[in-house]
């Protein structure tokens, strides 16, 4: 009886630990997905990210958008961020950031959390 | 006996190399077909393509700025001479996948993206070997999520396929990489 609850408790505790680990994805190692075409402090194939929170799409002083961001009138918040990294072709048709998007809410969740943070915000 | 269609014959990156030191006077199909994009030799829809080309200019675009990078790198005097060797075989690599991602794109009817003239690196913190090698490892992370992004949205499936074995190529960079940082050089099972 004694064992069969060690058990059951040693089980209920790994599974909660798996819980939390996979409850809790770090906004900045998931940046690193990023790395190909952005860096926070300058522009690359995509632009820069800090500064993001508030940023009208496409208005990054000269950055060269397609068309279809440059009049997309989007505000880059958690709300339009949100959908946006889900699927960036479906909320934006012609962009050039080709990427299927972040099928895990929680996923992006931390990275939008991390990307608005203050540090990254003011280019810290 | 397999013929020079034969995709097993094309696919692999050395058959890749042998095609393009053969020059520039690849004919569309070859370039097609090159790319392991038979389907893009008999034509495809114009919308289609058009999304296409915009994949593959994103990717070209990337690919165009490792090669800088890997050039900041080897003429940076940080690196060791066998370092500074791999490197530059990564970034022989990075040329072949832009010259055929350039290659594909006029195939498709569009224009290839240009290499920019200046391309803005952090090299005020690249003091060290280690930190030349950090910065390209996040490259070709990052390298191995954009074409991972990228794959499944070709219309064409045998461009995807192209893709999926330069992914490929991005992750081995990676792995050597961290492995040469001291780092476990495959930390997971799946990459994302």
């Amino acid at each position: 009886m004694c064992v069969r609850k060690i058990r059951s408790g040693l089980l209920a505790g790994l599974l909660l630990a798996a819980a939390a680990a996979a409850a809790a994805p770090d906004g900045e190692a998931l940046y690193g997905r990023c790395l190909a075409c952005h860096a926070l402090r300058y522009d690359r194939v995509g632009p820069r990210h800090c500064g993001l929170a508030g940023r009208l799409a496409g208005s990054v002083p000269g950055f060269a958008y397609s068309a279809a961001m440059r009049d997309a009138g989007i505000v880059w918040q958690a709300d339009t961020l949100d959908r946006f990294l889900a699927a960036p072709a479906a909320m934006v048709p012609g962009t050039t950031m080709t990427y299927a998007g972040i099928a895990d809410p929680a996923e992006r969740a931390a990275l939008i959390d991390w990307l608005l943070a203050p540090a990254q915000a003011a280019c810290r | 006996m397999k013929t020079p269609t034969d995709t097993t014959l094309i696919l692999p990156a050395l058959a890749r190399r042998r095609f393009l030191q053969q020059g520039a006077t690849l004919s569309a199909t070859a370039v097609a077909l090159l790319g392991g994009c038979p389907a893009l030799a008999a034509g495809s829809g114009d919308g289609q393509a058009a999304g296409d080309v915009r994949i593959l200019n994103t990717a070209l675009a990337a690919e165009q700025e490792a090669i800088a990078a890997y050039q900041l790198g080897a003429d940076s005097g940080l690196l060791s001479a066998s370092i500074r060797s791999v490197a530059l075989q990564f970034q022989g690599h990075h040329k072949e996948h832009a010259e055929l991602l350039a290659s594909t794109v006029e195939k498709l009817g569009g224009q290839p993206a240009a290499a920019r003239a200046h391309y803005d690196f952090p090299t005020a913190g690249l003091k060290a070997e280690a930190d030349v090698l950090r910065f390209a490892a996040g490259l070709e992370r990052g390298a191995v999520s954009a074409y991972l992004g990228a794959v499944p949205l070709f219309a064409n499936r045998e461009l995807a396929k192209a893709a999926a074995s330069i992914l490929g190529d991005e992750a081995m960079h990676w792995a050597v990489l961290r492995q040469v940082l001291g780092e476990v050089a495959v930390p997971t099972a799946f990459v994302s």
